[in-house]
């Protein structure tokens, strides 16, 4: 009986709901990975996207400049171009500058952190809403009991993240410039002798990533939560690096532990809602745990990129 | 260092004139409240004080090439530890009514606590060194998660067994009982002028105990066979395992090292300033950050004990000074949080720099190459230098 009050139809949609930054993330995450850039700054540049996204949906909808769908696109256009300069930013210290990978994120995550709460203070100072994207109704298929609750009953940003999971495998495994992504991260020197720029395609990648943690950031700011405040992601984006290690670099297998990961975290919300004789702590506790011992599991198998963290330098 | 420093105060300044701030005037009220009197001096160097016990052990941290970000988590481990040990012992060893004798000091209680502490931020460390070491689990990666569950886990027991039975039913901030006078670091001035420099001041001894341990590491890390072969694993971890070196006991021992520091700059803040264990609830709630900062005093103190002394009071200062301007110029104290993070984006591009200065010189002084690696079996890693010049 307990149990049918907490697997509902709403958890599971909740789920979805809530993969979604992590599904953005991860993926733009497994891009850089592959090409052998670690960045571990996905969460300040989530802060940033979720920050300007929001405040660019905020100005126009307070100023009633947009109208509300073009306002929404205006904060992901936003949230991408913030996140991608963060993204270039992160390419510049690690590619052509040849910093320390694991150190410089944390600095740019701290960056990110810090601005993106400087600045809202000193423009928005309280959280305030906007009017985010809208849930969708579709026709006929929103009324299916349970699937259309399930499935059909979401915002916008939740099919484009589910979308780019095809996407992104069908890039990463039959493009040419998946092949070049993966040369790069995986055999440098043989990608530069033929003719790949390692330094170009990393760039690439990297800044890819960055706008795709900018957007994920924006779909919480402006399409979840549909607010900011400090710290919004609390951690969301180093959750989404692990993801990738878990996940194997492989965009299905990163966004089936996104989905395991929002499913134990809106397992834990619902706990909370039923009043479950859980202490509340340990239901927030739980994903953090199962992401370790996830991660002790995921390394027994060894298909890292070889040359993830590992600047490149021309032997001459 | 200065290069790194120059240019983030440099895009610091921009950041003020974009929020329409003078950044002169900024910098003027940081300084004068980071040390304009004796009071402000004296609370740049207790905001230090974790900073610079979390320098050290990220210091040997990364040295031995494990990048450890737990310092939050390991931080409050230690107090979690330290604070429970001094209550109880605090209860056992003290009379009720001598619970608030002033100059009572208790040499047991204190060095049991801070032992205690120690372990517990060690152990908590030595998890994410055993895990890299028999799991291959990325440390940082291991060590973010272990953070935020230290978090929940004093929340719970703050909530809970822990709470100040003086405050249960009160729907308060969630906070232990207080401790006995007896059980707390005493307060430090030094003998200069009537009345003594800092004697009115929350200075307290933890200051000292950073500083001798800072000098001792620095001797630990240089000068005998046990800190050499850290520095060789996070120099080489595959030349170190040829050399007979167990790689693997080294990395676990680094990270005990480092958590046990980190620890220790828990349980102190509880000794020494707080005299209880208290957080609003929030991850920074207790350690106000010095788990990331020490991070930050680390890199700037170039990965040296005795370096990290000066780096720490810079940044305790930071931290102090901005409330200042905070309060005088409106700028949010969050502008800090980001030239921190400039801060270390600046020293590790630097270092490229730095590198090709001394690329001759094979020296253990330079920066571990492992440090920024991760995953991949140990033996089979080459560092990421090998090939060129």
């Amino acid at each position: 009986m307990e149990l049918d009050a907490i697997f509902t139809a709403s958890v599971f949609a909740s789920a979805i709901r809530l993969a979604t930054p992590y599904i953005f993330a991860a993926l733009g995450e497994t891009f850089a990975q592959r090409s052998g850039v670690l960045n571990l700054g996905v969460d300040g540049m989530m802060l940033m996207g979720a920050f300007t996204g929001f405040y660019a949906v905020f100005i126009t909808q307070q100023e009633g400049t947009l109208s509300e769908p073009l306002s929404l696109l205006f904060g992901v256009l936003i949230a991408l171009l913030v996140g991608g300069l963060m993204g270039l930013a992160m390419a510049f210290v690690s590619v052509t500058l040849k910093a320390k990978q694991g150190i410089s994120g944390i600095g740019v995550y701290l960056f990110g952190l810090g601005l993106s709460e400087l600045l809202f203070q000193q423009w928005v100072g309280t959280p305030k809403s906007v009017s985010g994207f809208p849930r969708i109704t579709f026709p006929i298929l929103t009324d299916i009991p349970v699937l259309g609750e399930i499935f059909f009953h979401h915002n916008l940003l939740v099919y484009v993240a589910f979308a780019l999971v095809p996407i992104s495998a069908f890039v990463l495994n039959r493009t040419t410039f998946g092949l070049m992504i993966r040369a790069v991260g995986q055999n440098p020197e043989a990608a530069d002798a033929m003719g790949v720029s390692v330094a170009k395609v990393r760039y690439a990648t990297t800044t890819i990533g960055g706008m795709l943690a900018g957007l994920a950031g924006a779909s919480l700011s402006i399409a979840l939560i549909n607010l900011f405040q400090q710290n919004l992601t609390a951690g969301q984006g180093f959750i989404a690096v692990a993801l990738v290690y878990f996940g194997g670099w492989r965009p299905w297998a990163v966004a089936a532990g996104a989905m395991l990961f929002s499913f134990v975290n809106a397992l834990q919300l619902q706990i909370k809602v039923i009043g479950l004789d859980i202490p509340s702590e340990f239901a927030v506790m739980a994903p953090y745990v199962i992401t370790i011992i996830a991660l002790v599991f995921a390394s027994k198998r060894q298909e890292q990129p070889t040359a993830l963290t590992k600047p490149y330098e021309r032997g001459e | 260092m200065i290069v790194a420093l120059v240019l983030a105060l440099l895009v610091a300044s921009v950041l003020l004139l974009a929020l329409n701030a003078n950044p002169l005037e900024a910098y003027a009220a940081m300084w004068e409240g980071a040390a304009g009197k004796e009071n402000a001096t004296a609370e740049t160097l207790v905001k230090a004080t974790p900073i610079l016990f979390v320098g050290i052990g990220i210091t040997i941290a990364f040295r031995g090439g494990m990048i450890n970000i737990g310092g939050e988590g390991q931080m409050i481990a230690g107090a979690l530890a330290g604070v429970t040990i001094a209550l109880i012992l605090g209860e056992m060893r003290v009379p009720p009514e001598l619970a608030k004798e002033k100059g009572a000091f208790d040499l047991i209680i204190v060095t049991c606590s801070l032992v205690g502490g120690f372990l517990a931020g060690a152990l908590y460390g030595g998890l994410a060194g055993f895990l890299k070491a028999y799991f291959d689990v990325n440390e940082i990666l291991s060590t973010i998660m272990l953070n935020q569950i230290a978090v929940q886990m004093m929340n719970f027991l703050l909530n809970g067994i822990l709470l100040d039975p003086a405050e249960a039913g009160i729907n308060n901030i969630p906070k232990t009982a207080r401790l006995v006078t007896a059980a707390q670091l005493p307060r430090l001035s030094l003998p200069i002028g009537d009345p003594h420099l800092f004697a009115r001041t929350r200075l307290h001894w933890g200051l000292i105990i950073a500083i001798v341990l800072a000098v001792i590491i620095y001797i630990f890390l240089w000068r005998t066979s046990l800190g050499y072969r850290i520095r060789a694993v996070g120099e080489n971890q595959r030349a170190s395992s040829y050399a007979g070196i167990n790689v693997k006991r080294q990395m676990m021992f680094s990270m005990f090292l480092a958590g046990g520091f980190a620890g220790l700059a828990g349980v102190v803040q509880v000794l020494g300033l707080q005299y209880r264990l208290q957080t609003d609830g929030s991850p920074a709630g207790f350690t106000g950050a010095a788990g990331f900062n020490g991070i930050v005093a680390a890199l700037f103190g170039g990965l040296n004990p005795i370096g990290a002394i000066p780096a720490a009071a810079f940044f305790g200062g930071l931290l102090v000074g901005a409330q200042k301007m905070q309060r005088e110029l409106g700028v949010p104290a969050s502008l800090i949080t980001a030239v921190n993070g400039l801060i270390v984006v600046f020293v590790v591009s630097s270092e490229i720099f730095i590198l090709q200065r001394s690329k001759r010189r094979v020296s253990l002084q330079e920066t571990p190459d492992n440090l920024g690696s991760s995953g991949g079996k140990p033996a089979d890693r080459a560092s990421p230098d090998e090939g060129s010049g």
